[in-house]
């Protein structure tokens, strides 16, 4: 029995929320009495690895190949399976990033194990994992229990604190990748990294919506000016999106990304239910609109009315006296 | 070539506030029901893989007899044809049922070159049943694309977007491949569409004959509730200028300590 977390890495380090998701696992494994094992998977797997043993697994297995130097799904979830054997797990978890999601549905599939997509939150009762989901796109809340001896999660990114990194404890064990036929070729990997900060781990966001029709290229300059001071991510409502101001990556909601910042700051978004079921897990809600009959500020936790071009870059100017 | 496109009826999303968990827990919810609007992408793109590849569609759909609606929505917008697998009976299940049953019906459909599934169900909110699809039939998966470049020599290529990047891939058919919305535009149903989809048989057949039992799931939910309402009420920050109320705003968010 243990708990395996597998840490996720990129080609520019291991995924953040990876570590929110170890330390919880953590907790996880010493109320099972269990053992946590991380499970670093890649080409490259030693750097990874060894910030792996700073938070709190008890065992680090690597499974290093060439053939995993890009990410493909088959040879991943192949990856992930065999660490589940080697480390006899019976709890399986990964941050809930877009490959985390997919790695973690298809382990589950082939194991004949039972999955909680997306969790929120996760805890354990009797001996067994229970897993929270906030499903209906963030409308009702159940708890999900398995009757599989395996039970499989993945984990909205920003549920769990991030741990503290403590000293180096676990040891690093490499199993040897027996990966079968990979189905996928890749024909080409175009990096759109350009080190913005993602909105899924953001713990600050200012969006921009239809109020910035009037000059929308000067509405999102200002909204980027003030994240940039508050080290922030921008973020759009679908209106925006779709009125061609801003690319669909930024777009939040139901039929965007599904974000929980301590901040989140909307300027000119009047609050569509579809956007509220994105980003009302907020923990702070600043609305900025000119209209103060606008639903947003039903939702909000300060509101100013006024006009987003005055307002946003008056913030920008405040938020730089303050904090330089 | 033949392509199944897999629709889900959900509720509407502007009524999903309104879903009590009662109704979630009875399985039986007071909503206007709908096609999954992601799934919608996913029939959009069957209809566009008939003009550029003389693909075959077909919508199947698990769920309610009134389901049905949903998959007449897709022929309405021009798939093939349809087929339902009706779930009255089952009860007990999860979504690895769901994709046992719906990998049965697509097996029952002969030779399928492809499946295409939207990105996630508003419901269920998973973004899971494919992956259960896939293994079952043994097939890959491929999720998230946003373009499908060409179909040739066996092989299906496609675009994707993950988190810091665009991948181009290929692999073998038969395939399964959920599509992101940036893929293309859904049509809307055309008058003509919605006649014949209207007059359409859409064969159905009961999840049981297609050898899923009830009570075979892996998980269950339990403790179904609505989340808390957020309690705190707006503070309106109010100024003569918008210097004034930016500079109010800086001080209350950074006494609230989130900056
Ligand atoms: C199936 C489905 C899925 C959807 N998914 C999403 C989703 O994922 N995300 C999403 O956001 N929406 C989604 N929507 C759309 C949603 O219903 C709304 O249409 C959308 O959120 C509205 O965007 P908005 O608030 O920017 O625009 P509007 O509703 O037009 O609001 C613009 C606001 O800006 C204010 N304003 C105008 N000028 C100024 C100014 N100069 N200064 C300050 N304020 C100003 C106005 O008072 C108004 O309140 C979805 C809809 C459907 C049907
Ligand atoms: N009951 C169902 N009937 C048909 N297709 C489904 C069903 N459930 C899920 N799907 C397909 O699987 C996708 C992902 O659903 P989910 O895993 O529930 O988020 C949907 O967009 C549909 O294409």
């Amino acid at each position: 029995m243990s708990v395996l977390v597998w840490v996720e890495q990129t080609k520019s380090g291991p995924v953040a929320s990876s570590w929110e998701v170890l330390g919880k696992g953590r907790q996880l494994a010493d109320a099972l009495g269990t053992q946590l094992v991380a499970a670093v998977i890649g080409g490259e797997t030693a750097k990874t690895a060894e910030e792996a043993t700073k938070y709190g697994a008890d065992e680090v297995l690597t499974l290093t190949d060439g053939a995993l130097a890009d990410y493909r799904l088959s040879a991943y979830a192949a990856a992930l399976t065999q660490a589940v054997g080697a480390a006899g797990a019976t709890v399986v978890l990964a941050a809930g990033t877009t490959r985390g999601r997919e790695v973690t549905a298809m382990v589950a599939a082939q194991l004949g194990a039972g999955l909680a997509p997306d969790a929120i939150d996760l805890k354990v009762d009797g001996g067994k994992l229970v897993a929270v989901r906030s499903v209906y796109s963030n409308n009702i809340l159940a708890d999900i229990v398995y009757s599989s001896a395996v039970q499989v999660a993945s984990v909205r990114p920003r549920s769990f604190p991030m741990p503290e990194a403590g000293a180096a404890k676990g040891a690093v064990k490499a199993v040897a990748p027996n990966l079968g036929a990979v189905a996928e070729q890749i024909v080409e990997v175009r990096s759109t990294d350009t080190g913005e900060v993602s909105l899924t781990d953001a713990s600050k966001i200012v969006s921009g919506g239809r109020g910035v029709a009037q000059d929308p290229a000067k509405g999102f300059a200002l909204i980027t000016e003030l994240a940039g001071v508050l080290g922030a991510a921008v973020g759009a409502s679908r209106a925006a999106v779709d009125a061609g101001y801003i690319p669909y990556k930024y777009q939040v909601g139901q039929t965007g990304k599904t974000v929980k910042p301590d901040l989140y700051i909307a300027a000119g978004i009047s609050g569509a239910i579809q956007h509220l079921a994105g980003m009302g897990g907020s923990k702070v809600i600043v609305a900025i609109n000119k209209d103060a009959e606008a639903p947003i500020f039903e939702k909000a936790s300060y509101g100013i009315v006024g006009d987003l071009y005055e307002v946003v870059p008056a913030l920008t100017t405040e938020f730089k006296k303050r904090i330089g | 070539m033949k392509v199944v496109v897999l629709i889900k009826q959900t509720p509407d999303t502007a009524e999903l506030p309104k879903v009590s968990a009662d109704d979630v827990r009875a399985g039986k919810v007071k909503a206007t029901m709908v096609i999954n609007p992601w799934d919608e992408y996913a029939a959009e793109e069957a209809i566009q893989l008939g003009d550029r590849f003389d693909f075959d569609s077909v919508a199947i759909s698990m769920g309610s007899p009134e389901a049905v609606e949903a998959l007449k929505h897709a022929l309405a917008m021009g798939v093939g044809a349809a087929a339902l697998v009706d779930n009255t009976a089952l009860t007990g299940g999860d979504l690895f049922t769901t994709a046992d049953a719906l990998a049965a019906a697509i097996a029952a459909q002969g030779a399928v070159d492809l499946v295409l599934c939207g990105k996630q169900s508003v419901d269920d909110n998973g973004g899971a049943v494919y992956a259960g699809v896939a293994v079952k039939l043994g097939w890959p998966l491929v999720t998230g694309v946003t373009k499908i470049v060409d179909v040739a020599n066996g092989r299906i290529t496609v675009e994707r977007l993950v988190e810091g990047g665009q991948e181009v891939l290929s692999v073998p058919l038969p395939a399964v491949v959920s599509v992101g919305k940036e893929i293309n535009d859904p049509r809307y149903p055309s008058f003509m569409g919605i006649r014949k989809a209207s007059k359409a048989n859409i064969p159905a057949t009961a999840a049981a004959s297609l050898g899923v039992a009830s009570g075979a799931g892996r998980t269950s939910w339990t403790n179904v509730r609505k989340p808390e309402e957020r309690k705190s009420k707006v503070v309106m920050i109010d100024g003569a200028s918008a210097q004034e109320k930016a500079a109010k705003l800086a001080d209350a968010l950074i006494a609230e300590k989130v900056i």
